[in-house]
């Protein structure tokens, strides 16, 4: 840091007067903190630093956090993001979501975000259910699923975030989870690092009407036998014992037994690769079904293309090159004038 | 030949064909170059929905009409004078337009069995040949076979040769109203740059078209409208949507701050996008958005940044926007949304005028939410009404209306153009941090006018929390207090009304300040309504008019001067909105008068309503 009268900000600098009114227990405290954590290593001033929410329980999230803030109206953080970071690229814009916020009543806003590629970061508190209007089912709940509005169980097939994303184009698609806080940290800032739309999908718990949705993943007895934690160049490995790999039989992921095989069987993680990337949104068995393949957490895909920013600022920048600093005199006035 | 010459004081010419005729080329031309000569002159734009309805029939027909004259013109007149037909359906659908004895120029190829039949007359009915247009002068010209033989040889297939056909009209019209051609052929040299053969093409057929009226043996009349003695100036030609994108940039010029324009495609808003993506080198930034609510959401985005966000719609777009607006609302931003009103409700008729989007912007969002509403009343006033909505949405952080309809966004007049030292300034005041150390920024804190100030992410200190959820004063803050949801909702209400300082008096237009009739009017109407009014004063009626421009708040004096006249009149094109405002304002029992037919009133019909509400 060259200027010494800055004071090297900290996790406190971020925190606001407002009292935190999430649910005790709710993933969302973890996620709180450590995007809190987060915000004095990203080299960023608080007042370059924005943070836009739609609706529903994360979207309360803008009210902690020290910086400047929207908590704008159902499924349209997105828009408002884009039409922020169009007009004001300097800015850091962090978008925070929910299931239904983005995939349900903002699922057209989210997706042409994801294809015109703003550098923005969204974080997509993924937990399954609605909260804020206590409990019915969400576009990423189970088949079958009770909740207040499917007494029966959810007859809708739900969609799969980050293949969605992926099939946008999304240029950086992440998973991680509330309870690893080290992991979610390290995706947070990969998330900023990335010039073009990070979406990092966040599984949380909401602890009140869909308590332990993901705690196969998340629980030590368990997340282990059901996670990959995947990092670029290395192979994908999990298990108890870090015993077991995944590798690719054609294009079909199949899991072997680490000692039974040789280390070029295994399937190398490469976050550029468009293709395996697709085959990994797509390990997204229910964790219930025999042998089910274990849920990859990490950065799936980062792809490096022109943000929709930098290209507006582009044309406009060639426009008064080919034709000068629009004159406003000369645009009232027009092709064809007389005189009276 | 000789031929005859008349002078004339104004003529209205409507010029209709087929959608893919080009004859809304015809009409703009014609506009140019009878404005450039001096007329006074307004446009009429008349389209059908589809971009190409079945070719020959009566929804195919594309319609432009104009009247200019050496006098004030202000409407696109009542009915025609002339009335250019490229085909049968075309004299269907527009006969009823023309004066009586009014004349019909046909081009005889679209009277064929076959397009007679696509214009639905009885088996073996043709209207030129039968006697039941002995009232008008008609004219049969076979325009299709002289085009074509004027293009013989130049190696262009029939089809193409064919779209040349509506030169060949425009040149006889240029010839019958002794119209210079350069200006058209002006444009084709620019038009078809990269096509030279169609310069020449077209060329050839605008000439041949001059010429034939020039050699024909039928005997034709060639008439006089000489230059209208408008205000000394100088002055161009605008549509109300040019005019509307214009004020955008100027007003975002003027302030200082860019313009970010968020829109989605819809009739008849469109143009505004199309015109303003051309000026990308004043710093415009223009989004395509994906919806609707994408669109308002980025501008309200944008404005959050401290720029400009303005939208644009048409009725069914505005209706998807009214949750954003509320909360622009809420956040006290400033934002314009433009609405180029067309005939509702639903998808209702995309491309005909009307004004029935008064109380959707009035009142068409949940809660209690005031919002600024201003409304043109012709095409070049959409330069000066829509510069006063960015000029009030900064000034006074809050969103604005604009009302525009298809009338004048499409139809054009003459306008004498300020130039930018003569704009009124526009003053933008950001927050800065002028509060002492370990005091908090309060987002809520209002000036003078009520406003809160602009603190624009990147303002060091200044960082805050902004939302759709009801605020404590000041301090911005989540509060769900009764008294203070009480305190906000009466303070939403006085800034807008607060408003009403800050805008011009109402003006009466015409006539004096007490008497027996008022027409009170606002948007499009004004033509009809002055041509009316002027006519039946200088006829000895005592009749008045006044039209507003500032619909919400209203201007501070305008009570009195409704309440000075024995009767009130107001005349929309809708089943009577404005009217609601007055009576509930005003407690006038105001007289409506309704044209809900997705065409403009004539000034006619206005006198008419006058005549018959106050006698001679």
């Amino acid at each position: 840091m060259s200027v010494a009268t800055e004071q090297k900000l900290t996790a406190k600098d971020f925190i606001t007067d407002q009292e935190v009114r999430w649910c005790p227990g709710c993933g969302d405290y973890s996620i709180l903190k450590q995007v809190q954590t987060v915000m004095p290593e990203l080299g960023l001033k608080r007042e370059e630093i924005v943070f836009v929410s739609g609706i529903g329980c994360s979207s309360r999230f803008p009210y902690y956090m020290e910086t400047y803030g929207m908590h704008s109206i159902h499924g349209r953080a997105t828009a408002i993001a884009s039409g922020l970071k169009a007009t004001r690229p300097e800015l850091s814009v962090w978008i925070v979501t929910g299931d239904g916020d983005s995939l349900s009543i903002g699922g057209n806003h989210l997706i042409h975000l994801l294809r015109r590629n703003f550098d923005v970061n969204i974080l997509l508190f993924n937990n399954e259910i609605y909260g804020l209007t206590k409990g019915q089912y969400s576009p990423t709940s189970p088949e079958g699923q009770v909740t207040k509005s499917t007494p029966l169980g959810s007859i809708d097939h739900p969609f799969n975030p980050l293949a969605l994303c992926l099939g946008a184009d999304s240029t950086f698609i992440a998973r991680t989870m509330d309870r690893d806080p080290l992991h979610l940290r390290t995706i947070l800032k990969r998330a900023h690092q990335h010039k073009g739309t990070s979406l990092v999908e966040i599984y949380q718990n909401c602890n009140v009407f869909n308590d332990g949705s993901f705690e196969i993943f998340t629980e030590k007895a368990t997340k282990k036998l059901n996670t990959v934690f995947i990092e670029n160049g290395k192979p994908l490995i999990f298990g108890e014992n870090n015993d077991k790999g995944i590798k690719l039989d054609g294009l079909t992921p199949v899991v072997i037994d680490i000692k039974d095989s040789s280390a070029n069987d295994l399937w190398i993680h490469d976050e550029k690769d468009r293709t395996k990337a697709s085959i990994l949104t797509r390990l997204f068995d229910n964790p219930e079904k025999e042998n089910h393949l274990p849920r990859p957490f990490g950065i799936f895909y980062s792809e490096d293309r022109i943000t929709y920013e930098n290209a507006l600022i582009a044309q406009i920048e060639d426009a008064i090159k080919s034709k000068g600093k629009g004159d406003l005199d000369a645009l009232l006035k027009g092709k064809n004038i007389w005189e009276i | 030949m000789n031929k005859a010459q008349e002078v004339k004081k104004d003529v209205v010419v409507l010029f209709a064909g087929d959608s893919g005729d080009g004859i809304q080329l015809v009409g703009s031309q014609f506009t140019s170059t009878t404005a450039l000569y001096g007329n006074d002159v307004s446009t009429f734009p008349n389209f059908p929905a589809e971009i190409r309805a079945p070719q020959g029939t009566l929804p195919g027909v594309s319609g432009f009409q104009l009247h200019f004259g050496s006098v004030e013109i202000t409407t696109s007149g009542d009915a025609c004078d002339v009335l250019v037909v490229m085909n049968s359906a075309a004299l269907k659908a527009n006969i009823r337009q023309l004066k009586q004895g009014g004349i019909i120029i046909a081009n005889s190829d679209g009277f064929n069995p076959k397009d007679l039949k696509l214009a639905k007359y009885p088996e073996g009915v043709n209207p030129l040949k039968d006697g039941s247009l002995e009232k008008f002068k008609v004219h049969e010209i076979d325009i299709t076979k002289l085009t074509r033989t004027c293009l013989e040889g130049s190696g262009m297939g029939t089809k193409e040769t064919d779209r040349s056909k509506n030169m060949f009209v425009l040149g006889f019209i240029y010839w019958m109203y002794n119209r210079s051609l350069d200006g058209t052929i002006e444009f084709l040299k620019e038009q078809f740059k990269k096509r030279p053969e169609l310069i020449d093409a077209n060329v050839k057929v605008l000439k041949a078209g001059y010429n034939y009226g020039d050699t024909t043996e039928t005997p034709m009349t060639r008439y006089e409208v000489k230059p209208a003695p408008m205000p000394k100036g100088t002055y161009r030609s605008i549509t109300g949507n040019q005019a509307t994108a214009l004020a955008l940039i100027a007003a975002s010029q003027k302030a200082g701050v860019t313009l970010f324009y968020g829109s989605y495609p819809i009739t008849p808003a469109s143009d505004i996008l199309h015109e303003l993506s051309k000026h990308k080198n004043y710093g415009v930034k223009t989004f395509q958005a994906e919806d609707e609510i994408a669109a308002v959401t980025s501008a309200i985005g944008a404005s959050f940044g401290g720029n400009l966000g303005v939208t644009a719609s048409s009725g069914p777009g505005i209706a998807l926007k009214a949750e954003a607006i509320g909360l622009a609302l809420m956040l006290e931003l400033p934002l314009v949304i433009c609405n180029i009103q067309r005939g509702g409700p639903s998808t209702g008729l995309p491309t005909k005028t009307e004004q029935s989007d008064l109380l959707q912007a009035l009142y068409g969002r949940n809660g209690e939410s005031p919002a600024v509403v201003l409304a043109a009343n012709s095409p070049s006033d959409c330069f000066t009404m829509a510069y006063e909505a960015c000029r009030i949405a900064i000034e006074h952080m809050t969103p604005v209306f604009f009302l525009s309809d298809g009338y004048i966004a499409n139809g054009a007049e003459p306008w004498r153009f300020p130039q930018a030292k003569d704009l009124k300034a526009i003053s933008v005041k950001y927050a800065e941090k002028n509060f002492s150390e370990g005091e908090k920024f309060l987002p809520y804190k209002r000036n003078e006018k009520l406003a809160r100030s602009w603190a624009i992410p990147g303002t060091k200190g200044l960082e805050h929390r902004i939302g759709g959820l009801e605020k404590e004063n000041e301090t911005g803050n989540i509060s769900y207090d009764p008294e203070n949801h009480e305190f906000m909702t009466k303070m939403r209400t006085a800034r807008i009304e607060k408003i009403a300082d800050y805008i011009p008096l109402q003006t009466i237009d015409n006539g004096k300040e007490k008497g027996k009739l008022l027409v009170l009017g606002w948007g499009s109407t004004y033509g009809a309504i002055r041509t009316a009014v002027k006519e039946l004063i200088a006829e000895g009626y005592d009749v008045a008019n006044a039209h507003v421009k500032y619909m919400h708040p209203l201007p501070k004096n305008l009570g009195n001067i409704v309440k000075n006249f024995e009767k009130v009149l107001i005349p929309e094109m809708n089943n009577g909105q404005f009217i609601k405002i007055i009576r509930d304002k005003f407690l006038v029992d105001a007289i409506g008068f309704n044209k809900i037919k997705g065409i403009p009133f004539a000034s006619g019909e206005i006198k008419n309503k006058v005549i018959e509400l106050i006698g001679k």
